[in-house]
């Protein structure tokens, strides 16, 4: 463990000269690939975003565009056999990349957590949810057990446990009351950014929208920046301000939510956002976008979204459309909009 | 709106007074606009207790999963049943489907009691009403091709044995489950399709028996919401096409609107509103329903809604609260709410809700 040995000093030199950058957290053209013995599969292939102190951003897309792996990679929880390949993530005047092991394990959770999606999955099973939750203020702040499960009780009242639950088992508590203390888990160190997997997929609409609201108040309350993962464009247009539409490793379209919504501009952008009923306007049913996400091992060239697209050209077919700012802050990587 | 006239009360008498056989079920006829008469139907569940607190407890602790209702489907309907996990929406479609027993009130399939079914009877009446299950991993033998798992159904019931016939049909439904060309799927495996292809081939089995009802549990509550549509829309194809009347389980009330022809809201066991769904949706009248309405989340951000957003969760079936079983939870409760339960009272067309507010 090499990394280790080398931590302190690695750690100290990261730590003393701050890099100027937007907003709390930046992503610079981030590419990370998973190798499988066929090849490089580009699961995140040049993708640039950021959040500011106290925003909340939405990354959206179907299922294997790259959302979740995006948030891993800004982590460096990859899997195994994935890798950042190229690219930064400046957080808080820090290049994560460049950061060792050891650096990274002082920002997972004190400064960055996260809640996952399978509250009942994420949860220990036979251990108490309070001492869960206690865990990373014992280990981050040094401080005793009681001191830890006094903070717990503070933190179960926030997001509307009643603190006697403390010494219950995840099996004993509801999907929301667990969701719950995975967000009482997540601000168990006060961290400066809350990344949220899917929060409410598995759970029942009052309960998303209960979750929600208290995402909402705790965002608003304690000054957070907010990073929410959703394959539901509705959830994300409700909650973020920024918004991040991903395909196949890229992002398609960025920008204000009202603007993606009011005016949205790449094709997926606008057969996703129509694949969505909206019981306030019409009663018509959209048609599915046809076919398949492509296979990132090898992508065809040209734009990533063309076989599936209702207005292709053959230009389409021959160049990727670069990143184009549309009106102020409003990204769009099409080239029929530039 | 005075008019607070109840659902119609079951009659007296069952036209049949011992059971019904598989010929019976192969004659019936829809007579009265009704292929199912659902009345008063309670499915109660024995709660499992230790050995002594049963030893010591006096009464019997059940689980009122579905707790008396009442509802019809007319055939060529979607019906869509809505609701919270626990609500007793799964129940009730698998009561009709007598995968579960109802434990008091009755259901009519085509005018005969389910009830009395000999095993013939439910034999035959298998092959007219079909189930698709939500998670299409794990709802078909990842071991048998596609062939296999559209034709059992026709083996198991003995519609054909002849290798020919089963083909043409299993082509059939493929097709009409949009899986075309379908002869290139039959013999592939189900890892080599994506879920949205694999939830067709649920379909494909269930409408290989050309059945009268299929009863649809979430069925795209685990596809991508790109493909979910498509799904929906073969609903609608086969209800318009081949007159399937399907029942919609759904907790997505928003997916309900989109192709469902009347939607029924479930709470803890009743249904406390059903309707034409437009007529729902547009005009809610229960505060369960006003609710579950207004936190859909809205795929625009300009659009302002206010959201009623309920406190706690829904209660323990063992332990169903006096009176209206929703007054804890209820934003608009009286105090009699706790005392009495309410009745459906009639609000026109086929709108009924349970709420003495509008009695």
């Amino acid at each position: 463990m090499s990394a280790v040995d080398t931590a302190p000093q690695a750690a100290q030199a990261a730590a003393t000269q701050r890099i100027e950058h937007e907003g709390l957290l930046e992503v610079r053209d981030l590419r990370a690939y998973f190798k499988l013995r066929e090849g490089d599969v580009k699961a995140i292939d040049g993708v640039s975003w950021s959040v500011a102190e106290g925003e909340s951003l939405g990354l959206a897309g179907e299922s294997g565009c790259g959302k979740t792996t995006a948030v891993l990679a800004v982590l460096k929880l990859l899997p195994e056999n994935g890798r950042i390949v190229s690219g930064e993530v400046l957080f808080d005047g820090k290049n994560l990349v460049k950061r060792t092991e050891y650096g990274m394990s002082k920002i997972r959770w004190k400064e960055i957590s996260i809640i996952f999606q399978g509250a009942m999955n994420a949860l220990n099973p036979v251990q108490q949810v309070g001492r869960q939750v206690a865990e990373p203020i014992m280990l981050h702040e040094g401080v005793s057990e009681d001191k830890a499960m006094k903070r717990v009780r503070d933190l179960f009242e926030l997001v509307g446990i009643n603190p006697s639950r403390v010494s219950e088992f995840p099996h004993e508590m509801s999907g929301g009351m667990r969701q719950r203390s995975m967000i009482a888990m997540a601000l168990a160190c006060n961290p400066k950014l809350v990344i949220g997997d899917e929060p409410t997929t598995a759970l029942d609409v009052m309960v998303q929208a209960q979750i929600l609201e208290l995402i909402e108040r705790l965002r608003r309350e304690l000054d957070l920046a907010f990073i929410l993962i959703s394959h539901d464009l509705s959830v994300m247009a409700e909650t973020c301000d920024k918004g991040v539409i991903m395909y196949a490793g890229k992002v398609v379209e960025q920008g204000a939510t009202e603007f993606i919504f009011a005016n949205p501009l790449h094709p997926y952008t606008k057969q996703l956002i129509r694949a969505f009923p909206n019981i306030h306007e019409s009663r018509e049913m959209a048609r599915s976008i046809a076919g398949n996400p492509p296979n990132l091992l090898n992508p065809p060239p040209g734009c990533r979204f063309v076989p599936r697209c209702d207005e292709a050209e053959p230009a389409c077919f021959e160049r990727d459309p670069d990143m184009v700012e549309i009106e102020p802050g409003h990204f769009v990587r099409c080239l029929k909009v530039s | 709106m005075e008019e607070t006239q109840t659902r119609e009360r079951p009659a007296q008498a069952t036209p049949f007074a011992g059971t019904v056989r598989a010929d019976d079920v192969r004659k019936a006829q829809v007579t009265d606009g009704k292929l199912f008469d659902v009345r008063d139907m309670e499915v109660y569940f024995p709660l499992r207790e230790s050995f002594f607190k049963a030893m010591i407890s006096t009464e019997k602790k059940w689980v009122r999963a579905v707790d008396k209702i009442s509802f019809a489907i007319a055939p060529g309907e979607i019906l869509a049943l809505v609701g919270e996990s626990g609500c007793g929406k799964t129940t009730t479609g698998r009561a009709l489907l007598r995968l579960e027993e109802a434990t008091g009130g009755e259901i009519f399939y085509k005018g005969l009691p389910l009830r009395r079914f000999s095993g013939g009877a439910l034999r035959e009446y298998r092959k007219k009403a079909q189930i698709i299950f939500q998670d299409p991993y794990n709802s078909i033998n990842p071991k048998q091709t596609i062939f296999d798992i559209v034709a059992e159904p026709l083996s198991v019931s003995g519609v054909t044995h002849s290798e020919r016939e089963k083909e043409e049909r299993v082509v059939k439904a493929l097709e009409d489950a949009g899986l075309r060309p379908a002869p290139d799927y039959l013999y592939r495996y189900p890892h080599e399709l994506s879920g949205g292809q694999r939830q067709r081939v649920c379909i494909a089995g269930a409408i290989v028996l050309d059945p009268d009802v299929i009863i649809a549990d979430e069925p795209v509550a685990s596809l991508d919401v790109s493909i979910r549509n498509d799904i929906l829309k073969l609903m609608v194809d086969h209800k318009e096409k081949l007159g399937v009347t399907y029942i919609f389980i759904t907790h997505d009330l928003s997916l309900a609107w989109v192709i469902s022809d009347r939607i029924a809201v479930m709470y803890l066991g009743r249904i406390v509103e059903i309707g034409d769904t437009e007529e729902v949706v547009a005009n809610p009248q229960h505060p369960y329903t006003k609710a579950l309405i207004s936190v859909i989340p809205v795929p625009d951000p300009r659009m302002k809604h206010e959201h009623t957003i309920l406190t706690g969760e829904t209660p323990n079936p063992v332990a169903i609260p006096s009176g209206c079983r929703f007054h804890p939870r209820c934003p608009e409760r009286m105090p009699e709410c706790a005392e009495r339960e309410p009745a459906d009272v009639h609000l026109g067309g086929t709108h009924y809700a349970a709420c003495l507010r509008l009695g």
